[in-house]
């Protein structure tokens, strides 16, 4: 009897005690690297603050002057927003017809398939934009040799026209993710019902129709999941531009095309020292993700209404 | 088989023009999947013929599409212009550190919350994946002054010591464990007198093996990978990663691209490897969390 009452006591013995301790790495690595720092950050943002220290509080005067006076974050917001679109948005419209396809009951070499697609996602960005680079450039990189070679066209700028800085970055996003995101919307194809499909069959529908009519409705919850991992990682690129354009020194290339928020908020922290004002990007920067998932969110409803 | 379900000629036209209309359509899903399947790996392919030229001869009209016989060559130059050696056992020791730091705190993290009822357990559980959405660069000029002030900037510990108990892994622990570990069994070891930790170590470890492998995988992909982190805190060419290494190569190189092709060889392989040998389990297990989640 007493050996039991020293197990209910002792530490880690007690059942009740026990999950408080197992879950408290959790907390207090949230409290320390999480919740601090994150407080910090505000603080921050409110102070003209320099590598050396605070100086002056400021206010909302980091906040306005980015907003209103600043050369750059504007247009950062800008690049960040076309490369959400065009590097994570657009992908979608390759990994859904490809997830169609590939969980086609009857498609051999499926695993060989999901493979391949599955390698650019765990490839560094580093390792990929070096391979990239390659195939970007101007006079002897293979995209220009299919373009001018093979299909007559006019060679790319890729890394010196500001637009064409941009499709880089984009075609890197698209070939990372696509793939991937084939492989969610393949496992969230699984969990239809087959029976709906031969249903459908047999009142003579054809694929397309069945992919409308059956697919897209069922698979509504993942899609917008997906499209909201999208807009987050999407809007906070920063390893393709930094590593593509040659980190601080050209601050994504010329006329800055490829200085997303991100690379400018690493680039106030880490390069020019002044950590108040990067605080206010960050910031900025949260808001406006935040924002575009509202939206996303309200469109995602009224969609809902209009099909119910 | 098939002959059995032809009942009439009717049935049997009807299914003749089916054949033939997916037989045309199949071929152009194949043709979509084969040419997707080609443009993912040709850049895979693309980088050991470029680490196989010979480093000054990289450049050529048309471009290069076979292999040549310099890649242990671009390997030698690779080890000679930089700490590679070092950079590559940096990557490997801290991508070891974190993976089993990981998997021992997530997978108490989500017995806790995938096998005891407590208090607040449903507000720390909902929290924690709201905690998944923040931005990492949200609050990374602020987490860089608290290291330095930690004295940890030029070490190992930021780039383990945050994720260690990290909200994604203790959620997909949490998933699998509420399948994997039977409650009979814990109720069981109770009785024969094992502590919590006791049955944390010798009964939940042992039956999260699936789970943890794909959480192991995930978590050494992560940290092989990272860039941020490194270029932030480990910036010397003595100290640095692999990714971090080979960006100071590609900004000061001068012309000779051959060392660096062979050092990204060297970065994607070991990868390339493990994802190949596990590819079923990984995809299927990541595919999942992310439904449910």
């Amino acid at each position: 009897m007493p050996k039991r009452s020293l197990r209910k006591t002792s530490f880690l013995g007690s059942q009740k005690l026990a999950p408080y301790v197992f879950i408290s790495p959790f907390i207090i690595s949230f409290l320390v690297f999480g919740l601090y720092p994150i407080g910090y950050s505000i603080t921050m943002s409110f102070w003209k603050w320099t590598s050396n220290g605070p100086q002056e509080f400021v206010g909302f005067r980091n906040y306005i002057k980015l907003l209103t006076s600043d050369p750059f974050f504007l247009r950062t917001l800008w690049t960040s927003f076309v490369l959400m679109i065009f590097g994570s948005g657009l992908q979608h419209l390759f990994a859904l017809p490809l997830a169609i396809f590939l969980n086609d009951s009857k498609i051999k070499g499926k695993d060989f398939f999901q493979l391949t697609y599955f390698l650019p996602y765990i490839t560094s960005t580093v390792s990929i934009v070096l391979i990239f680079s390659q195939l970007f450039d101007e006079n002897y990189g293979w995209l220009n040799y299919i373009l001018t070679s093979w299909l007559h066209l006019n060679p790319v700028k890729w890394l010196n026209n500001p637009t064409a800085i941009k499709t880089s970055i984009a075609i890197m996003l698209n070939w990372r993710f696509i793939g991937w995101n084939t492989l969610i919307y393949v496992a969230g194809l699984q969990s239809i019902d087959r029976s709906l499909y031969e249903a459908a069959e047999i009142d003579g529908a054809s694929k397309v129709q069945q992919a409308i009519r059956i697919t897209l409705p069922l698979l509504k919850p993942i899609i917008f999941f997906t499209l909201t991992l999208s807009i987050i990682g999407g809007f906070q690129v920063f390893d393709e531009a930094f590593v593509l354009l040659g980190g601080y020194t050209r601050m994504g290339g010329p006329q800055n095309a490829g200085l997303t928020t991100a690379f400018y908020l690493m680039a106030m922290g880490f390069e020019f020292g002044r950590l108040g004002k990067g605080s206010a990007v960050a910031w900025l920067m949260f808001i406006v993700i935040i924002l575009l998932n509202i939206l996303h969110r309200q469109i995602g409803h009224r969609e809902k209404r209009r099909t119910a | 088989m098939q002959a059995s379900g032809l009942v009439n000629s009717g049935m049997l036209m009807k299914k003749i023009k089916s054949k033939l209309l997916s037989g045309g359509s199949r071929i152009l899903l194949y043709l979509t999947l084969i040419v997707f399947a080609f443009i993912f790996a040709f850049p895979f392919y693309y980088v050991f013929v470029l680490a196989s030229q010979e480093g000054t001869n990289m450049y050529t009209f048309p471009p290069h599409i076979f292999f040549s016989s310099h890649y242990l060559e671009n390997i030698g130059k690779l080890f000679r212009d930089i700490p590679f050696a070092r950079n590559f056992l940096n990557s490997v020791g801290i991508a070891t550190t974190a993976t089993f730091g990981t998997a021992f705190f997530c997978t108490m993290g989500g017995f806790a919350l995938a096998k005891y009822r407590f208090k607040g357990k449903k507000i720390i559980y909902t929290f924690m994946l709201s905690t998944i959405a923040i931005p990492v660069f949200l609050n990374i000029i602020p987490f860089f002054k608290m290291m330095v002030a930690f004295n940890w900037y030029n070490t190992w510990l930021p780039l383990i010591m945050p994720g260690l108990a990290n909200a994604f892994g203790i959620f997909l622990m949490t998933q699998f464990l509420e399948e994997a570990v039977p409650d009979d069994l814990l109720a069981s070891a109770r009785i024969d007198g094992l502590t919590e930790f006791g049955i944390l170590m010798k009964i939940v470890f042992p039956l999260a093996k699936a789970g943890l492998a794909i959480l192991m995988i995930v978590t050494f992909i992560g940290s092989w990978n990272n860039l941020i982190g490194p270029l932030v805190f480990l910036p010397e060419k003595m100290k640095t990663t692999i990714p971090v290494a080979l960006t100071l190569l590609y900004n000061n190189l001068e012309g000779d691209r051959g060392g660096l092709m062979a050092g990204n060889t060297l970065a994607i392989t070991p990868l390339m490897i493990v994802v190949i040998a596990f590819s079923k389990q990984i995809i299927a297990g990541l595919t999942a969390g992310s439904i449910k989640g």
